[in-house]
């Protein structure tokens, strides 16, 4: 796998319309490679922008009583960092990469409904806009936290056009990603090729399907509940407002019961890119293909019902909290299938450590750590003692960016050639991987005892306690390092573009249909689909004399 | 049902307007559940029993119900190859629409003249957004048909099948069922 095969150098760096080059043929594209790449590129922007708004906060932090930025700043940072990172960056990016290999991976022409792909991508832009828009008015961005609780988000408390753009982003971006739900079902239903069944489905596309019933399923929850607020603000309706009749508790139920589900919508696309990557660069099938499907629909569906253990401080009651803490953990057993199989997939594999499946093997471990912190906080007393501190910042920054983001990787570095037709560096991918180890780790460890010694979340600067500064100063060192690794990672992708080793269709010998056309795919995917008989397409092809059963 | 590829059961079109209905009916269920949360938490100012019409709202009801039928003609006409008949349903459909939406408009404008509004109370804000959310559904429908109607006239689906005519028709069914909970939920919940 180390020998790249020698092909024709490149002449078309990226899927275009041949008779007329320009940027017309992308913002006007309906096709799903190109609005799948535009996603990637947007998703990139967002990113950088939502790194340097971390970074910001970081360096406030990195000594007591600093005085960088004001408490005003600070609080708009946080927002901003939290509502770009999961609506503006993971969830775009996960769905953008969908939208790029779901057709290739089922050998299909496009994506079932193309003008509506090219409508759910433009809604995400407007999204997007709209939420960065709001820095230009009078009194900034929004300041309410990622969640915007009630009444703390409504006009009375926050008079600032904040909230009202956040909602009014996150309502057109939301409206976008039930779109490429719907999309992404009709797709993967309709226009599979012939003999790939649902069993022999790849399960970054099983993944994808999942993720998009739990689109067109959650989202509408949060959408009303963006309405609502958007009335309560504008129209002065009351429904999350106490002092006169509403109920803040209401919109903390409609915002998790949209809120938690929504981090399997994070994670399940990761668990597949996952799933793709483990196995090809082990040189052998997925262990338990029906496990890692089926423990997706499960969590699928206990997701629906865990919202409340983000609600365990309201004091809602024993009965209610004893309730969402067994059904939270009971979602470990499905994760904990998925992470077995993982690892049984690469047991006696010959593992072949280029920098995707670096990223997946360090994926498992911080999700792992991420998923651990998450049991003990599903139950309440432990959460009664957590809650809002460093410790929770600690928890999920180990999920959504130990786990997405680390998956996320492995994915662009695993897909990359077959998007540009060029290797990235493996020399600055590794460099990019120990970085973002490092950094990652020392940034985020330390917040479970920064957490567990009592620092609460979203404050702009804290007292000069034992301890406290210098952990806060190894985190703040921790993310630069991230930074230096991301400005790594930027280059590796612009220099590959321009200068790297020419790919070839296949180069990671994988076995499914993606890796079956040319890098990049021509216009039209596929000019013949290879038959498919098994669940690895490719090795069969490569193998006649014992294809897979 | 058999999900393969040539052996669909069902096409990409009405697939996606069926999923879509999914996601819309969990929409309408949330700011039902609002309405419900909130329904016996209203001590004073108005109230669905206080400043209701049951009776009236009811006869315009019909008037959505009957819409139902008439475009479950249409699609029998569709299939009959009855291009005429086709166009005759529609227009009766959008008709019956129009008129159901010229009664909620009858009934807001009251409740408005006697000052209730949506940011009068919890039920008026409850109120106002649940049957306004499927007011604009009923527009979005009659937007639709009137699409529907204008290509019927000029010539299009000669039947016997349309995947046009038959998602918008699962659409408007979809309005139809929404306007059955919601009547049930806000006027016989009040008043029986």
């Amino acid at each position: 796998m180390s020998r790249i095969p020698l092909v024709p150098e490149i002449t078309e760096p990226l899927p275009s319309i041949r008779e007329s080059e320009g940027l017309l043929t992308w913002v006007a594209s309906i096709d799903h490679k190109q609005i799948g790449i535009m996603y990637l590129i947007a998703t990139l922007f967002f990113f950088l922008v939502g790194g340097i708004e971390a970074l910001l906060m970081r360096i406030q932090l990195i000594r007591p009583e600093n005085d960088f930025i004001s408490p005003e700043v600070f609080n708009q940072l946080f927002t901003m960092h939290g509502t770009t990172m999961i609506f503006f960056v993971v969830m775009p990016f996960l769905i953008g990469i969908g939208v790029y290999l779901v057709p290739l991976m089922i050998g299909a022409r496009d994506m079932a409904f193309p003008r509506l792909n090219a409508l759910s991508y433009w809604l995400f832009v407007l999204g997007g806009l709209l939420l960065y828009f709001s820095f230009f008015t009078q009194s900034g961005a929004p300041d309410v936290g990622w969640f915007a609780y009630t009444p703390l988000s409504e006009k009375p408390f926050t008079l600032n056009k904040g909230p009202t753009y956040w909602a009014l982003g996150l309502l057109a971006t939301g409206i976008g990603s039930v779109a490429s739900g719907l999309n992404n079902i009709v797709t993967i239903i309709t226009l599979r090729t012939p003999g790939l069944t649902m069993r022999r489905l790849p399960l970054f596309v099983w993944m994808i399907l999942v993720t998009s019933f739990l689109l067109i399923f959650v989202m509408p929850i949060i959408t009303s509940a963006f309405a609502m607020l958007l009335l309560d603000r504008l129209l002065g309706a009351t429904f999350f407002m106490p002092a006169t009749g509403g109920s803040a508790i209401l919109y903390q139920h409609f915002f998790w019961g949209f809120g938690h589900p929504e981090v399997y919508i994070l994670i399940l696309p990761a668990f597949g890119i996952i799933s793709e990557v483990i196995p090809v660069f082990s040189r052998k099938p997925i262990y338990g293909y029906e496990f890692v499907a089926g423990s997706t629909v499960a969590i699928g569906l206990l997701s629906l019902g865990v919202w409340a253990h983000h609600m365990f401080a309201v004091g809602l009651g024993n009965v209610f909290n004893a309730f969402f803490a067994i059904a939270s953990m009971l979602i470990a057993i499905p994760t904990g299938i998925k992470v077995l199989n993982w690892t049984a997939t690469m047991w006696g594999g010959k593992i072949h450590f280029a920098t995707p499946m670096l990223f997946a093997v360090a994926f498992l471990i911080e999700f792992v750590v991420g998923g651990l912190s998450g049991v003990a906080i599903a139950s309440p007393p432990i959460d009664w003692q957590a809650t809002d501190t460093y410790f929770i910042v600690a928890h999920f920054h180990y999920t959504l960016f130990g786990g997405s983001l680390f998956a996320i990787f492995a994915g662009v570095y695993y897909w990359f050639p077959k998007m540009s037709g060029r290797m990235p560096s493996e020399r600055l991918g590794r460099w990019h991987f120990w970085l973002t180890v490092i950094g990652f780790n020392l940034t985020f460890l330390v917040q479970h005892l920064i957490g567990l010694m009592g620092m609460p979340r979203r404050v702009y600067t804290y007292h000069d306690l034992p301890y406290w500064g210098d952990m806060n100063l190894i985190s703040t060192v921790g993310s630069l390092i991230l930074g230096l690794s991301v400005i790594i990672f930027v280059w590796n992708i612009i220099t590959s573009l321009r200068s790297g080793m020419p790919a070839g269709n296949n180069p990671w010998k994988a076995w499914t249909l993606e890796w079956a056309t040319t890098s990049p795919p021509p216009v039209h995917n596929f000019d013949l689909v290879p038959p498919v008989n098994s669940r690895r397409p490719l090795w069969d092809l490569a193998h006649p004399d014992m294809p897979d059963k | 049902m058999r999900f393969n590829a040539r052996n669909t059961y069902m096409n990409k079109n009405k697939m996606l307007v069926s999923f879509f209905i999914v996601s819309e009916s969990i929409f309408f269920l949330m700011l039902i559940l609002a309405y419900v949360n909130f329904h016996r938490s209203v001590t004073d100012g108005p109230t669905a029993e206080n400043s209701l019409n049951p009776i009236k709202t009811g006869i315009f009801s019909l008037f959505l119900l009957a819409s139902s039928l008439t475009i479950w003609f249409a699609g029998k006409s569709l299939q009959r190859k009855n291009h005429f008949m086709l166009c005759i349903w529609l227009l009766l459909t959008i008709l019956l629409g129009v008129t159901f939406l010229f009664g909620q408009g009858l009934e807001w404008v009251g409740l408005i003249k006697q000052d209730i509004t949506i940011n009068r109370n919890v039920f008026g804000t409850t109120f106002f957004t649940l049957t306004g959310f499927h007011g604009f559904h009923v527009t979005v429908g009659l937007i639709m048909l009137l699409i529907l109607l204008g290509l019927a006239i000029a010539g299009d689906f000669r039947g016997p099948e349309s995947d046009a005519v038959e998602s918008v028709s699962i659409y408007w069914h979809f309005v139809d069922g929404v306007w059955i909970v919601v009547f049930s939920v806000i006027y016989l919940w009040a008043f029986v």
